[in-house]
């Protein structure tokens, strides 16, 4: 089409009209800044916190609102973060300098964070109280070359959520104790055992691994046997390795679902939530989750469901890995003494308590440890509190690439060689020769 | 104009006995048509089977949520879920946030798409296609590489956890796409049109609004909609850019239903999430019609 004939006096007028907009909405667009508030002297130190079931996000606000009624000179506002975004989320707002003062998160998203500098070394700040009452092995799990980052306060570890009636139904089987946790073996002959052709009921299978993402779950178990993956050298670089004691947890996995029949191999793929119609249905007696799941148990079993709780299986080492929740102080908080003076008000052994019931979980202190309430039978406390001093840091948490190591080569690999894809010797050479090129690079 | 209006007459009669001898051929045509029919339906199914089972979930109790047979219709439906919903998240604060940003931005993409687009289809200069290459290739940065110095710039320009700043990125977002659409409006509207119109004597101004901007109307709103759902719907910027939590929108919200490793409080994230397709699902039912009919209208218009 032939432009009009006074086309380029109208094309300035069209161009000024397509700017004209932009150019009016800029200061209107300033001027909707609905959140940002006047930054005076004191603005309130930002908490933000990844709580997300309802009773622990309560827990969390009926404490801040505590806290800002007893120190109304210090306010803290409450801020809502997410787990499946938290590290994205910081990430862009420590690049941009405006990350949340009080930070919560988990040890094992930590590492990048506390050797990038945006993390506050919490060393000289820990009040002596705080530092007295959280184990030694637990504060490692927040600590990154000598440098505490971020304080270990909630844990929680693997169990075997099991099928009381199945498990009364099946002969000769020992139910293990904390004390006496069933060995590899035994819980691999005990699945045998609970595996059984139900006919037209369907197949019951002694377990149900739920392994959709299997890295934590299988480093954090292999801690039980010795394994631990990732070695530092003598000249402080870590390397991957997959020797014997590594093995025992993804063999027995392996084994389970493809020799003995007595995992189901349906649910390598799923998340611990997905197993669980089937476990309430009898399909499976097992379901080795994280301690937190029996929130969900008791809000879904149906009516006269019973089970229970379970120590996970142990080798020689008698510990598990563990990524704890941390609370952590932004490197660029300007107020880092009255961060911590709020850390050590929400961690309190009586707070510390209210928040480990809130989220089902375990607290890292050892007077909390002690509350009646988390030492009761009913929903298992008594069998998680017996194992709180068994958890360990896992070794992985503290490596530089574990993230890229574990997305790109771990998952891929474990998910391959559970499902039957994949033999031991691939397996192994992708884990050490891939991982440990992966590592390099981050060693340099 | 149609098509069929230039065709030979004979060519449109088909005299009995072809008729009979073609029998076979319109069967066929029959069957594929069934076919077609049968292919739609199973797309729309396709489509329709994750709502249905969002609108199921919703109103289930957990103990069926936990059924290993679940079912379409809830046994004992319940609206605990949508009360639950609202106690644990500010669901109403964060949905008027995103009726703000994504109007606000389907707004002003329209406003600022539409000259542009004017331009880009009427005149065509070197520097129109250059515009035009630059838009298509602004499509081709991912995400991931523009949010950190997409936020410094806002920061500098202090307007990072500001609803409008955040409107402004879903204009610039959505702009590319809108002015790519409402530039194939434009060029559906007959040139001559407008130089009929010139020829009776109207300006340019009385042209465009009397002439062009009814023809261009379903295409400036269903650009506006497009805008609209893109911002209604848009997670990662409002997640990276919002920080106060009376800022955040629907999207964000959502997430903190979700837990480590994948577990979810799945029955108010399901009821949550039902309330935030409300809006866009209105919006199509009261536009789709409006839409449509424009476009057949502008469509057989000689």
């Amino acid at each position: 089409m032939p432009a009009p004939a006074r086309a380029p006096m109208r094309r300035r007028t069209f161009l000024g009209a397509a700017a004209a907009p932009v150019l009016a909405a800029a200061p209107v667009l300033a001027g909707c800044s609905g959140g940002s508030k006047a930054s005076g002297p004191r603005r309130p130190l930002r908490f933000q916190s990844l709580a997300w079931q309802a009773e622990s996000v309560r827990a969390n606000k009926a404490l801040v609102a505590e806290w800002n009624r007893q120190h109304p000179r210090s306010p803290v506002e409450y801020v809502q973060g997410a787990w499946p975004t938290v590290h994205d989320q910081l990430l862009t707002a420590f690049e941009g300098g405006e990350a949340p003062d009080i930070i919560h998160d988990a040890s094992d998203d930590l590492a990048d964070f506390a050797y990038g500098g945006y993390l506050a070394d919490l060393t000289g700040l820990l009040p002596d109280r705080l530092a007295a009452d959280i184990p030694r092995h637990s504060l490692r799990t927040g600590t990154f070359q000598g440098r505490l980052y971020g304080v270990p306060f909630l844990q929680e570890p693997r169990v075997l959520i099991a099928n009381r009636k199945l498990l009364r139904a099946a002969s000769r089987v020992r139910v293990p104790t904390p004390d006496r946790p069933w060995s590899w073996a035994e819980f691999r002959a005990a699945a045998k055992k609970l595996t059984r052709d139900g006919g037209r009921d369907g197949h019951q299978y002694g377990v149900a691994w739920p392994l959709k993402e299997p890295v934590s779950a299988t480093l954090n178990l292999a801690l039980s046997t010795g394994g631990r993956l990732f070695h530092r050298r003598a000249d402080g670089r870590a390397e991957v390795r997959f020797e014997a004691a590594d093995q025992v947890v993804p063999r027995t996995v392996h084994d389970q679902v493809h020799a003995d029949g007595s995992a189901a191999r349906a649910t390598l793929g799923m998340g611990g939530s997905d197993t669980l119609p089937g476990f309430f249905a009898g399909r499976y007696a097992m379901v080795p989750l994280g301690f937190s799941y029996r929130q969900q148990i008791v809000q879904q079993a149906p009516k006269g469901f019973e089970w229970t709780v379970l120590p996970a299986p142990m080798g020689s080492a008698h510990a598990q890995g563990v990524s704890p929740q941390t609370l952590s102080i932004a490197a660029d908080c300007p107020r880092k003494e009255e961060a911590m003076a709020f850390l050590a008000f929400l961690l309190r052994p009586e707070n510390m308590a209210r928040l480990a019931l809130g989220d089902w979980m375990l607290p890292t202190g050892t007077e909390a440890l002690r509350d009646p309430r988390l030492r009761v039978v009913k929903y298992g406390w008594a069998t998680g509190t017996a194992l709180a001093g068994t958890l360990r840091a896992a070794p992985a948490q503290s490596v530089r690439g574990y993230p890229e190591w574990k997305d790109k080569i771990a998952t891929p690999g474990l998910q391959e060689y559970y499902s039957g894809a994949i033999g031991p010797t691939e397996l192994r050479n992708r884990l050490v020769e891939d991982g440990n090129l992966v590592l390099a690079r981050y060693q340099r | 104009m149609t098509a069929g209006a230039d065709r030979p007459a004979a060519t449109r009669h088909v005299p009995a006995a072809g008729g009979r001898r073609r029998a076979p051929g319109r069967r066929k045509r029959t069957a594929a048509r069934a076919a077609q029919y049968l292919a739609l339906l199973c797309y729309l199914l396709f489509l329709l089977l994750p709502f249905l089972w969002l609108v199921s979930t919703a109103f289930k109790p957990p103990r069926e949520l936990g059924s290993i047979d679940p079912t379409w219709v809830p046994h004992d439906p319940t609206l605990a879920n949508f009360r639950a919903a609202f106690d644990e998240q500010p669901l109403l604060r964060s949905a008027a946030n995103s009726l703000l940003a994504a109007a606000g931005a389907a707004l002003l993409a329209v406003v600022v798409a539409t000259p542009m687009a004017y331009v880009l289809a009427r005149f065509r200069t070197r520097l129109a296609r250059a515009a035009t290459g630059w838009v298509v290739v602004s499509q081709a940065f991912p995400l991931v590489l523009v949010i950190i110095p997409l936020f410094l710039l806002l920061k500098a320009l202090h307007l990072v956890d500001s609803l409008g700043g955040l409107t402004l990125v879903y204009v610039v977002w959505s702009l590319p796409f809108a002015l790519w659409m409402l530039t194939g409006y434009v060029r559906a509207v007959p040139a001559e049109l407008e130089e009929a119109a010139a020829v009776d004597g109207a300006g340019r101004v009385r042209t465009l609004v009397s002439v062009t901007a009814p023809l261009l109307a379903p295409g400036i709103v269903a650009t506006g909609l497009f805008a609209f759902i893109t911002a209604w719907n848009e997670f990662f910027f409002a997640l990276v850019l919002l920080k106060s939590p009376e800022n955040q929108t629907m999207p964000v919200v959502l997430t903190h239903f979700l837990g480590a490793e994948g577990a979810a409080d799945l029955g108010p994230l399901a009821a949550a999430a039902l309330l935030a397709t409300v809006p866009s699902l209105l919006l199509f039912a009261v536009i789709q019609r409006r839409i449509t009919g424009g476009m057949l209208a502008g469509a057989v218009k000689s």
